[in-house]
């Protein structure tokens, strides 16, 4: 095999990997849009926050440090040295469950049957605020994530890889970030396990009577205000999820949110409702975005990453406004 | 029953002619070979029990389905594919089943919306608005004035329509369908969910627009006592098929359509 | 008992279809243009000028734009900031190729350049709604700003890659470049801001408006009562964009001076438009301005207080804002989903019947 060939394929398995990162965010806003008909942007700023909440309970920091240390003229920075990894999740997990409550009691509630876009430009505002608020929490530098997970390059891919190239020819092998692999297996567990809730469990029928018609499902006796909490804490663990994954790669900062827009076509793509869309659509974007900048993004000035997922969605639903997996709307008066 | 008739002499030439039209969703037929026709000046009603396709060929006339096979003509035309508001234009109108408001705007602007076909100053005038846009405007306020008269809702002129009661809305929705001055008039079940008291006024406004302003009007209705003393000329589908057509009393007393759709009266 | 309409009796159709039926209202609207034309002018200082006035004025403009779209006619746009950035560099080129043309020649040109594109964007409208339009617009805001960031012909090849804007005059009076006067630039962006809100009012209270307002609330039921869905969006993305192209010419050449696409027209700024028009008022031209006085006032405020006043950090004054802003918009949402415009409408009703309650 030709080294170039064997450079596609690299670029494609490394799109596969961003496709799945992708497709982590683009999960947390399925289940809240299956289950409360929200669209929750958010949903990006909310992997922000878990994760430097996560960071700042390993490392023990001290909430609201800065503006403490502003008003009382103190100094205080850490408490100690920082929980273990795994009690720090669990208490993330606990902060995340206190927030979709929180949620739920303070706007939810009073947003019950409000038209689609105005829940959305709630989320929008939504989102400003928790960005301020985990800022304010843990102070807006750039933080180290981990968390134990392996990462780094592969070597024995390297050296299975090099063997492929043909003789004489300077090939060195492919490099695939172990993490991404372990992403990879994460979120399809992810991905089986919440199928699995949704389909088959009461809770998951609820939720998805939710989604369909708020009040019609109260009607019929769904508490709304326990769906919704259910639902908005799910959405937190696998922005918890995404948190890490992203976090342990990248660092945990302020572009960490930005992905969240990112997830947007990828929705586009799978449908708002389907899980399954959700993943092929983060990967048809992962490997469609590293392939074109990989083939045409150095003619055109580069950096094509930026705008090339929103240009392909719209290119796409041009000829298929109702997504991968939707139906066909037949509309009505 | 007289009265029902009474205009049968009034009821001039084919206005609206449909002629086999067939339409399905995907394997579903909605409309099987569908002919009938409207005549000028009259009142034409269109029955038949739930799913019948009444609606479906009202959204047939009004260019918003299209069927897959048949012809629609109006006027002594054949109507080619035509988008909705191409349809509007010609001078079709129509109210619907579920009420189609513009919630956001006044009763007043909404009236305003139904002339929209007959508007036409260009968009640098209206920026200016001095000028030819304004007397437009005022022009088209005193039509609408006249039917905000006639449908007697003056005092709810500027209250902005989705704070109104139900039966108020219809009312209102009825409007904007006459503010058009359509050749044609469809409404799709206008008294639906309405009290006795308002079905009344409804008719009485019917009939008057039908007498006042010589209005053809092709009407969808479940209420058989109304639509028997409305109407001039009945149509009756069942799914998909037209099981009758005629005058009312010919109707009635159709076996099929008994079987299908009145049943059987206590009384006899 | 001070404000009441009792007595206001209108004669003609046209008296009761004017902008401010009440004779109180015409007053006071009159006021406060001849307070802004003639007083300010004399007053304005740099401070004003730089912090308040030009941001307030620039900000109303593309708030106005944006409510065209996303108020009047229902389409939700996230690329704002991407047409700004096409009004800004339509105008750059502008005052290169052409030095002695008027500012206010180049910058509604700049508007006139932005609409086109605005159309392109538009496009997709016809066929995709809600949401999947709202991703549609994101693809204008990346796509338009990566272009001026890689094509070097829009910044004429400079080095740096910013464009700076140039002294050029309105009638023999610098309004761009370090050399303008305050009085020059705020009156400029004055004049251009009254002009067409005016022109907004009447476009959105005639015919086009009504279509508008027709797509926005049933799109469907607008079609088949003879609103062309082609037109009535076309034409509201075109005007919007026209709006904000202005604004984005006048926030670069006037405001700013200088720009780099990224920073100045980045996706926080169009939500920062629709944050401005779902404050003030969703569908409300009264409520373009409220919503931009406040959401350029309100930092200012909170800035002067918490780093001028508590002495605290300015990062952490930034990220205090972020909340407070955020909650904000949650609150208005929940609380008044039609923004200070409709708060000001209960005022004024409450006002009219004053002292009694009914």
């Amino acid at each position: 095999m030709s080294p170039d060939f064997l450079n596609v394929i690299e670029v494609i398995l490394n799109g596969l990997m961003a496709g799945i990162m992708y497709s982590l965010v683009a999960l947390g806003f399925v289940l809240i849009f299956k289950a409360s008909g929200i669209f929750n942007y958010a949903q990006g700023v909310m992997a922000l926050f878990a994760a430097l909440t996560l960071v700042g309970f390993q490392t023990g920091q001290v909430p609201f440090a800065h503006l403490i240390n502003a008003t009382f003229g103190t100094d205080v920075h850490h408490w100690g040295s920082g929980m273990n990894t795994f009690l720090a999740i669990l208490c993330t997990m606990a902060v995340m469950i206190l927030f979709a409550w929180l949620l739920e009691r303070i706007v939810l509630r009073h947003m019950v049957n409000q038209a689609p876009i105005i829940l959305f430009m709630t989320t929008i505002g939504l989102a400003y605020f928790m960005e301020g608020f985990g800022d304010l929490m843990w102070g807006a530098d750039i933080k180290n994530m981990d968390v134990g997970l392996p990462s780094g390059g592969s070597f024995w891919l390297e050296d299975v890889t090099k063997g492929w190239a043909s003789e004489g020819s300077e090939y060195y092998g492919m490099y695939i970030d172990v993490l991404d692999v372990w992403a990879a297996g994460i979120a399809i567990l992810l991905v089986i396990s919440l199928t699995l809730f949704s389909q088959y469990t009461k809770t998951g029928r609820a939720l998805r009577a939710v989604a369909d018609d708020h009040q019609a499902a109260m009607t019929v006796g769904i508490s709304l205000r326990s769906i919704w909490i259910i639902v908005w804490s799910i959405a937190g663990f696998v922005a918890l999820v995404a948190g890490i994954m992203w976090g342990s790669k990248s660092g945990v900062q302020f572009s960490l949110s930005l992905i969240a827009l990112k997830a947007l076509p990828v929705l586009i793509l799978g449908g708002f409702t389907s899980i399954p869309g959700a993943i092929i659509g983060g990967l048809i974007i992962g490997i469609g975005e590293k392939l074109f900048e990989y083939s045409l993004g150095g003619m055109i000035g580069g950096a094509t990453e930026n705008w090339f997922a929103y240009v392909l969605a719209l290119a796409f639903l041009m000829f298929r406004p109702q997504g991968l997996f939707g139906e066909k709307i037949i509309e009505r008066v | 029953m007289s009265e029902s008739n009474n205009n049968a002499g009034r009821t001039g030439e084919t206005l609206l002619e449909t002629k086999n039209i067939t339409l399905s969703f995907g394997g579903v037929k909605a409309l099987t070979d569908i002919s009938f026709d409207v005549k000028e000046g009259e009142i034409r009603a269109i029955i038949g029990p739930n799913g019948a396709g009444k609606s479906s060929m009202l959204n047939v006339i009004s260019g918003f389905y299209h069927p897959q096979q048949g012809e629609v003509w109006f006027r002594g035309e054949k109507r080619g594919p035509m988008k909705p508001y191409e349809v509007a234009r010609q001078g079709v109108a129509r109210t619907f089943q579920n009420i189609a408001l513009f919630k956001g705007m006044s009763t007043l602007d909404n009236l305003m919306t139904g002339r929209m076909t007959k508007m036409h100053t260009n968009i640098f005038w209206q920026a200016i608005w001095k000028g030819p846009a304004e007397r437009e405007e005022l022009e088209h306020r005193e039509r609408v004035e006249e039917i905000i008269d006639f449908l007697g809702i003056q005092s709810i002129r500027k209250t902005p329509v989705g704070r109104l009661p139900y039966g108020m809305q219809k009312r209102v929705e009825l409007g904007r369908a006459l503010a058009a001055d359509a050749k044609l008039l469809l409404l799709d079940e206008p008294m639906a969910g309405m009290n006795q008291e308002e079905k009344e006024d409804m008719c009485r406004f019917i009939l008057d627009m039908n007498d006042e302003f010589g209005t053809t009007i092709a009407l969808i209705e479940h209420d058989i006592g109304v639509v028997m003393d409305l109407s001039d000329r009945v149509v009756v589908l069942d799914y998909g098929c037209k099981l009758a057509d005629g005058v009312p009393d010919v109707v009635r007393n159709d076996q099929a359509v008994i079987d299908a759709y009145l049943g059987v009266s206590h009384e006899s | 008992m001070l404000y009441r309409e009792a007595g206001d009796f209108k004669t003609s159709y046209a008296a009761d279809q004017q902008t401010f039926p009440l004779k109180l209202d015409r007053w006071f609207v009159w006021g406060v243009l001849a307070f802004a034309f003639l007083v300010v002018p004399f007053f304005i200082n740099d401070y004003w000028e730089k912090s308040v006035l030009l941001p307030f004025l620039v900000w109303s403009m593309a708030a106005l734009g944006l409510n065209i779209l996303t108020g009047y006619c229902g389409q939700l746009s996230l690329g704002t900031g991407g047409f700004m950035a096409v009004g800004a560099y339509a105008s750059y080129k502008l005052m290169v190729a052409f030095p002695e043309l008027n500012m206010f020649v180049v910058v509604i040109t700049s508007g006139l350049i932005t609409a086109m594109v605005g159309i392109g964007f538009g496009l997709p409208s016809l066929r995709i709604k809600g949401f999947y339009l709202a991703v549609a617009t994101l693809a204008a805001q990346f796509f338009l700003v990566w272009l001026f960031n890689k094509v070097p012909w829009f910044y004429n090849y400079s080095a740096s890659g910013q464009i700076s804007a140039p002294e050029r005059t309105v009638f023999g009076v610098a309004v761009t470049g370090a050399a303008a006067p305050s009085w020059a630039t705020y009156l400029f962006c004055l004049v251009l801001v009254v002009v067409f809100a005016y022109v907004a009012r009447n476009l959105t209270r005639g015919r086009l408006g009504r279509s508008w307002m027709a797509i926005r609330d049933m799109d469907i039921a607008a079609e088949i009562i003879g609103v062309s869905p082609l037109k009535a969006k076309l034409s509201a993305f075109a005007i919007s964009s026209f709006y904000i192209g202005m604004s984005g010419a006048m926030l670069f050449a006037v405001y700013l001076g200088s720009a780099e696409p990224t920073e100045a027209f980045g996706i926080d700024k169009s939500f920062l438009v629709l944050f401005m028009v779902i404050v003030g008022g969703l569908g409300s031209i009264l409520g373009s301005f409220l919503g931009a006085a406040f959401l350029i006032l309100f930092p200012v405020l909170m800035k002067n207080i918490m780093v001028g006043g508590f002495g605290w950090p300015a990062d952490l004054a930034a990220h205090l804002e972020l909340v407070f802003i955020g909650g904000l918009i949650m609150l208005f949402l929940v609380v008044e989903p039609h923004g200070l415009a409709q708060f000001w409408r209960i005022t004024k009703e409450k006002l009219r019947l004053w002292p009694f309650p009914h």
